[in-house]
């Protein structure tokens, strides 16, 4: 006892010398005028307080995906006419040379338009998306947000640091689960990692905001739809939010009991952002970087996808098959085969799920040009999609295993196969009762 | 092969990461948010034909290890023998930030202040005198805005310098009250077997907190000497 009590008092006079010091030389040396307004003190009480400060995040999470959706609209249109003129292009040079039918469609029908799909639709998303998350992030503002965010997690058992780890998340899970070794309590960090895919990466954004926009405000103006699409994707976002509580709480009383642990937070000062540096950073950094892996994935993906969709068993093709095996779970879940096994196949990259969707649709049903979001709404609705399929596609979207990537990641920081597959296998799970319920509800 | 190895340290959200992309001309997003740094990283640039290695420690506000970022940080300033240490530092929150220089400068005396985000310091209308502020301390200290790349030549200039030999610094001593001294220098005597390069003096103040993580490291060190 005396000896630790002797550490202990060693330590405090150690500490006050040191702060002794640092005081008297910072007096030494700093002259401060009239500091005026706090500014950032003024700020700060707003978005950080009691009754504002969940509508304000609810309301810039809005915002930025409002803007997102407008703004995507337009330049999403004219890049997919780009592609499909240049499809046209393709075509006419293959029927020139004479090139045999296959390879026609494995190279045209199945690669290119998998690709010129992957990037009309999720280019302009992205590149609107990411800067103005990057933005926000420059600004100062996510720190505040973890602020807001740290009683709801405590309650929950896990620590208040995960809103930065899900933060991460956004941009990428496997980025999200790296970002968990912040936080130092080893059970703490296991409910960061393995929750850390309730909240959607930039893979799923796009088809989040594609599905949204067709099916989830149809019949109304157009100003308000865009709003109304802007709502219902915030809206996943905040169930994503509330279903890393629910899990991180049932964690913390089952599989990884304990309290959670108290920390540090520093509210950073406000800076203003580099406007230019951010729109640089965040377009090759994070757009040409996401769509890159995209388009790496999708091009072999549409390849085996042509080739599963023309070699036939008997009367039926063989993603036929594989559809039809899965049809019957589809169906409990609101969804159908196709769209299961476009999660399945999609496994090395959320990005290539909706590219393999469309490409099984495709080889199954009528060429159709695919050269807008109405003609691609009108392909879903012929294979018999309701509002209720694109509602439960989001959630199934939110709600399923991680990709190959984020697994290998989870994998390489537990050190452990039994973590890695419980982080593929509880979202899973979770997943599939939601779009049960809600399925059955409404059916 | 690099010629020198330099450690850059400091408090999180001081600009750090910026000061490190800046002078290795990486490109990692540096976001707004503290504990982003959880490893060193790595970079390396050139200046006046020699090849700098700079290692980019967690952002800590103290060395005392009372957390996995604040170990990592004094382990490596302490045993990875870095030729220098540069401590980015906040100019508008001095107070908080020198805390932090004054427990580096105890550890060694290759030390220049980066006294960065001066400004914002100028913003809010706070104004530091850096001459001043180096006289105090005792080793270089260096205005800078990173976001902006302004002052970075001069803290090229200043660590090629402190490496050279070409400044002698002379770091700020603490003088801790009578009761300690007397313990810190008794056990200082006993201290005799450790390595030059370890600061015995403060491996001492070490010991009187009761850090146990210290002597891991310590080990370490004296294994290498003597092997």
């Amino acid at each position: 006892m005396r000896l630790a009590d002797n550490y202990e008092k060693n330590g405090d006079l150690i500490v006050t010398t040191l702060y002794d010091y640092a005081r008297r030389i910072a007096n030494q040396v700093t002259v401060v005028k009239d500091q005026g307004r706090d500014w950032d003190q003024l700020i700060d009480d707003l978005v950080t307080s009691k009754y504002f400060g969940y509508p304000l995040m609810f309301l810039l999470l809005g915002v930025v995906f409002w803007i997102t959706i407008v703004g995507a609209n337009c330049p999403s249109q004219l890049l997919s006419d780009l592609f499909f003129w240049f499809e046209g292009q393709l075509t006419f040079v293959f029927q020139l040379v004479q090139a045999p039918e296959w390879l026609y469609g494995l190279l045209v029908l199945g690669v290119y338009r998998g690709l010129s799909w992957v990037v009309s639709v999720m280019l302009p998303p992205m590149a609107i998306f990411f800067p103005l998350f990057t933005l926000l992030e420059d600004l100062g503002y996510l720190p505040r947000v973890a602020f807001n965010l740290d009683h709801l997690f405590k309650r929950s058992g896990a620590h208040g640091k995960m809103s930065l780890t899900m933060s991460m998340g956004f941009g990428c899970n496997a980025a999200g689960v790296i970002a968990a070794r912040i936080i130092e309590s080893p059970r703490e960090r296991l409910i960061a990692i393995l929750t850390n895919n309730f909240v959607p990466c930039n893979g799923r954004f796009p088809g989040l905001i594609a599905m949204s926009s067709m099916f989830m405000a149809v019949g109304i103006s157009m100003a308000s739809s865009s709003l109304v699409s802007a709502l219902v994707v915030a809206s996943i976002v905040i169930t994503g939010i509330m279903i890393t509580l629910a899990i991180s709480w049932l964690l913390s009383r089952t599989l990884l009991k304990g309290e959670s642990s108290s920390f540090t937070l520093e509210l950073p000062p406000y800076r203003k952002p580099q406007v230019i540096t951010v729109l640089i950073r965040s377009f090759f950094d994070r757009t040409i970087f996401v769509l890159w892996r995209a388009v790496k994935v999708a091009a072999p993906a549409g390849a085996l996808i042509w080739f599963l969709a023309n070699i036939t068993v008997g009367e039926y093709s063989f993603i036929a098959y594989l559809a039809d095996f899965l049809d019957p779970l589809g169906r409990i879940m609101g969804l159908d085969g196709v769209i299961l096994l476009a999660f399945i196949l999609g496994l090395p990259a959320n990005e290539i799920v909706i590219p393999i969707m469309v490409m099984t649709y495709l080889s199954e049903g009528a060429m159709i040009e695919l050269d807008s979001l109405s003609a691609f709404r009108q392909l879903l609705l012929d294979q018999g999609w309701t509002w209720l399929t694109a509602l439960n596609f989001m959630l199934f979207s939110l709600l399923h295993f991680p990709c190959g990537t984020t697994l290998l990641t989870i994998k390489k920081e537990t050190g452990s196969k039994k973590w890695t597959i419980l982080a593929a296998v509880l979202p899973t799970i979770v997943g599939i009762i939601v779009c049960t319920v809600i399925a059955w509800i409404v059916g | 092969m690099s010629d020198y190895l330099i450690s850059l340290a400091g408090n999180p959200n001081t600009g750090k990461s910026t000061v490190f992309n800046r002078l290795t001309g990486l490109k990692q997003h540096t976001g707004n948010w503290p504990g982003k740094t959880v490893l060193q990283a790595w970079g390396f640039y050139r200046y006046q034909n020699e090849q700098y290695t700079l290692v980019d420690l967690p952002g800590t506000y103290s060395l005392l290890a009372h957390s996995p970022e604040e170990q990592v940080a004094r382990d490596f300033i302490c045993f990875g023998q870095p030729d220098a240490t540069v401590v980015v530092v906040d100019a508008t929150s001095l107070e908080r930030n020198l805390n932090l220089v004054l427990q580096v400068l105890e550890i060694t005396s290759q030390v220049v202040v980066c006294l960065n985000l001066v400004d914002e310091a100028k913003r809010k209308n706070i104004q530091v005198n850096a001459a001043k502020l180096g006289d105090e301390l005792g080793v270089p200290v260096v205005e800078t805005v990173a976001r902006r790349g302004i002052g970075l030549k001069e803290l090229q200039e200043q660590i090629h310098l402190l490496v050279h030999g070409k400044i002698k610094t002379n770091p700020l001593k603490i003088h801790y009250p009578p009761e300690l001294e007397n313990k810190i220098s008794d056990l200082i005597k006993q201290l005799h077997y450790l390595p030059e390069s370890l600061n015995k003096r403060w491996v001492a103040l070490r010991l009187l907190e009761g850090d146990q993580s210290i002597l891991r490291g310590i080990q370490e060190v004296t294994r290498l000497a003597f092997s």
